[in-house]
């Protein structure tokens, strides 16, 4: 198109007109698709950041994941068992009715019985009781103590009571995905409209006049391309077909910055990068001796684990493997987050340590030991985990490195043999999605115990009462000093005393924009149209 | 004639079924759904709660009755990520993949039989040489390669095309079309030419071996001996003798073109039933791997069975035997 543009001074003329009408379009060319408009259909990145933009929460998160007022105005406990939300006035839905407490409490009654979809909003749900006072004033009830109120606000977004749809088996209220899909129920009082979802191409969005809260609208259209192939991506973006990529490959990275048409906009990430280890079985499967006999589990010593830990080159790693992308980690989430231990530092490469540790663990010849990552989930997690076999192997644990593709690794990391972790050393990564420390603690470190939901994604089995006695106290605490500091300690015993995991480096995420624009990194990996300013 | 067909229509049948069991099978040995679809913070009551619903929790043969039972009555069942039909969300991305398909196979006929022609015609001039060089080069470059060095020199590069995605459509019939528009062809030239290489290659391959062994036929000799014109030997008695393999062939590749053009979708974005088809192994949505694996399995049979009977429609030879047998 572009060569028929250049045809003539009239065509020129044209197009630098348009160009102006078009400065305030923007096309995003992202990796990920949503799978579904339904704000409540699937918990998942790509679902929350999209939709977001028509949907808007009671609080939000800005791209630090601090919290700002969005619909809420104000939050605040008036008792020990209850939040009083004052919403924002003047707030309209799309088709023009007003925005009350009506359609909140509508909302997260659809999003807690919500039956189908991939994953549901539940977990922040659960145990709340929504009151209606008045039209703008809302009381949410909870049996205990809930200090994570105004973090558990962030997930949900509101929909129109109104809203009608074509599910005549009244399932979710009678609107099934599809009306989302399509645009007959996806009426969000956000600062975008709903235009069309066109699957595996492009969603488009329209800027919302009658918008009055906080969130910029910088922008008249907004097209999401989705280009799932990296080259592609770049590529698109270099011939000038779309605005601004999301996920930049750390190959290009080095490139992309000497190219005058191009701003990168990097930022740390809230996951981390880490290895989990088998701590509930003597006799792990992938762990023998070095002539290959059967030994009883090394990794159950916490000092064994240390020495691991020790043996990691991480400042090597993040600038030989990530080219510089990625930032060392010591523990659970980056410095700046609440809850984050001010005692864990990144541990230093430190092979005669670890061969100190591994002697008075009784192992002072090592052992053989075969590792397992995923090779298609996480930035450049194959060549991660080539490079800490490398470290282990050259420092007296001869280690044997296997990848496969995620949607086998999962299954098997998670309940392979029998419906409990099949390998014995894993790596794996997690993105906290309250932004504070409890939800690692809870998911990664805590006793798993299926009927206290604790934890889900505890792939080693690390299990340690006093730990999780202190996380359950956090959990109840609402005194915000208080709560940070139990979140810090319980982190110090998992991965200070018991080195329960053993974290690698958070990821950096890069967004590359055309020149005159560029990206404000989101901790949460979002890629948010209203994020985007002129440089 | 017509036992002959119900003959291959039951054997049809037991193919598509005998698919369905291996295709089910084998989706089914891998990976977990769950594991890919649910939230990273949700609770192990929540992933229950999604086996259950998926129908997961079931041994494999119920599984695959319900699946059959399901498939009898039209229904390939619902996809795990987007919770629509899996028959509607293949037909949503049919247009754009045949679109393209037909793109690829006209470019790959209309360059491949001419090129074949003048190449089985002068088999050693310096041109011809070239020709045959070429092909190689189709046949044995990595497509993924190739739409990336076309992306690079045509998008990036020198800007005339653009890079990936499909352009503006227009509806006929309700079925979004892109040719008929300037910006939807701009969008499709890459992707098609890039599709077409290697048919391409196939095409001038056939079209020259067949010339060169029809133009030594005592009917071509005769033609010229009666004194017919260049352009009447070449343009009728030789062409129509040597589109007999190139339109077998071609028939037979058009499923495969239709089918498998994931990668050339993947690296262009072309919003087609391949992207559809990978994008679904990777979420491990097996409803619209195995609805698209056998909506493949009838596409070949099909395109076989077409293939046979006509077959036996041209060459009387061919039916003589099925009739002995």
């Amino acid at each position: 198109m572009k060569a028929l543009r250049k045809l003539g001074l009239a065509a020129v003329a044209l197009s630098a007109m348009t160009a102006n009408v078009m400065a305030a379009d923007i096309v995003i060319g992202i990796r990920s698709e949503p799978s579904s408009m339904d704000p409540y259909f699937h918990n998942l990145t790509p679902n929350n950041g999209m939709i977001g933009h028509v949907f808007t929460r009671l609080v939000g998160f800005d791209e630090q994941q601090q919290l700002f007022p969005s619909i809420a105005e104000s939050w605040k406990t008036i008792n020990d068992t209850t939040w009083e939300i004052k919403l924002r006035k003047g707030l309209k839905f799309h088709d023009g009715s007003d925005l009350t407490v009506d359609d909140v409490i509508y909302s997260f009654e659809r999003a807690d019985g919500y039956e189908g979809g991939n994953s549901s909003f539940r977990t922040y749900t659960k145990g709340k009781k929504l009151v209606k006072v008045d039209d703008h004033t809302l009381h949410i009830v909870t049996e205990k103590p809930y200090p994570l109120m105004p973090n558990d606000l962030t997930t949900v977004m509101i929909m129109s009571a109104d809203a009608k749809g074509t599910d005549s088996s009244g399932k979710n209220k009678g609107i099934s995905a599809k009306d989302f899909n399509d645009g007959t129920a996806t009426i969000g009082s956000g600062p975008y409209k709903f235009v069309e979802w066109k699957k595996g191409e492009q969603l488009v969005l329209e800027k919302f006049d009658g918008y009055v809260g906080p969130i910029a609208q910088p922008w008249d259209k907004v097209t999401f391309k989705f280009i799932k192939s990296e080259p592609a991506r770049v590529a698109a973006l270099l011939a000038g077909d779309v605005d601004a990529i999301d996920n930049v490959p750390t190959i290009d990275v080095e490139r992309l910055k000497k190219d005058p048409r191009v701003t990168l906009s990097s930022g740390i990430s809230n996951r981390v990068i880490y290895l989990h280890m088998d701590q509930f079985r003597e006799d792990s499967p992938f762990v023998t001796g070095k002539d290959g006999s059967k030994i009883k589990n090394p990794l159950l010593d916490p000092r064994v684990r240390k020495a691991l830990s020790k043996m990691i080159n991480r400042k090597a790693i993040v600038k030989r493997v990530m080219e510089d992308v990625a930032i060392p980690a010591g523990q659970l989430l980056p410095e700046g987050f609440f809850g984050v231990s001010p005692n864990l530092k990144v541990e230093e490469y430190d092979p005669a340590g670890a061969k100190k540790l591994l002697a008075e663990a009784g192992y002072p010849d090592g052992f053989a030991l075969t590792v397992h990552g995923p090779n298609d989930r996480y930035i450049n997690d194959a060549k991660i985990l080539e490079a800490i076999g490398q470290l282990f192997t050259g420092n007296g644990i001869p280690t044997k490195v296997v990848t496969m593709t995620k949607n086998v690794f999962f299954k098997r990391a998670s309940s392979g043999a029998e419906g409990l972790p099949e390998f014995s050393l894993v790596l794996v990564g997690w993105g906290s999605g309250t932004g504070e420390a409890s939800s690692p603690l809870k998911s990664l470190l805590a006793t798993h115990d299926k009927s206290k939901g604790m934890g889900a994604s505890n792939r080693g089995r690390h299990a340690n009462p006093k730990m999780d006695q202190m996380l359950l106290e956090a959990l109840a605490t609402v005194d915000d000093a208080k709560r940070g500091e139990l979140l810090a300690k319980a982190t110090d015993i998992g991965i200070g005393e018991d080195q329960g995991i053993i974290p690698l480096h958070y990821q950096v995420n890069t967004w590359a924009t055309k020149k005159g624009l560029k990206y404000i990194p989101r901790t949460d990996e979002r890629t948010l149209a209203t994020d985007y300013v002129m440089e | 004639m017509t036992v002959f067909v119900i003959r291959r229509l039951l054997q049809a049948a037991l193919v598509v079924l005998i698919m369905s069991l291996l295709v089910f099978g084998g989706v089914f040995l891998v990976g977990d759904p769950v594991e890919m679809l649910v939230a990273d913070d949700a609770d192990q009551a929540e992933r229950e709660m999604m086996i259950k619903s998926m129908g997961l929790d079931l041994p494999f043969y119920l599984q695959y009755l319900r699946f059959i039972g399901n498939a009898l009555q039209g229904d390939m069942g619902n996809s795990f990520v987007f919770q629509e039909s899996a028959m509607h969300l293949i037909a949503e991305r049919m247009p754009a993949t045949f679109e393209l398909a037909f793109a690829a196979l006209f470019i790959a006929v209309v360059l491949g039989i001419p090129l074949g022609i003048y190449a089985g015609l002068n088999a050693n001039s310096w041109i011809s040489k070239t020709i045959m060089t070429s092909s190689i080069l189709g046949f044995s470059l990595p497509t993924f390669w190739v739409g990336i060095m076309m992306i690079l020199f045509f998008a990036v590069i020198m800007g005339w095309l653009p890079s990936s995605g499909r352009g503006d459509t227009v509806n006929v019939f309700g079925i979004p079309i892109s040719l008929l528009t300037l910006d939807g062809l701009s969008h499709m030239l890459l992707p098609a030419v890039n599709l077409a290489l290697f048919k391409l290659s196939m095409v001038i391959r056939l079209a020259r071996a067949g010339t060169r062994e029809v133009v030594h036929q005592d009917y071509i000799k005769f033609a010229r001996a009666k004194g017919l014109s260049d352009t009447r030997i070449i343009g009728v008695h030789l062409f129509k003798n040597i589109m007999i393999p190139v339109v077998t062939v071609l028939g037979l590749e058009f499923g495969g073109l239709v089918a498998f053009s994931v990668v050339t979708e993947t690296v262009f974005a072309w919003p087609g039933m391949g992207k559809l088809l990978i994008d679904s192994i990777n979420f491990l949505d097996r409803p619209v791997i195995v609805a698209y694996l056998m909506f493949v399995v009838v596409l070949f049979v099909c395109i076989n069975l077409i293939v046979d009977v006509l077959y036996s429609v041209l060459d009387p030879r061919v039916r003589l035997q099925e009739m002995k047998s």
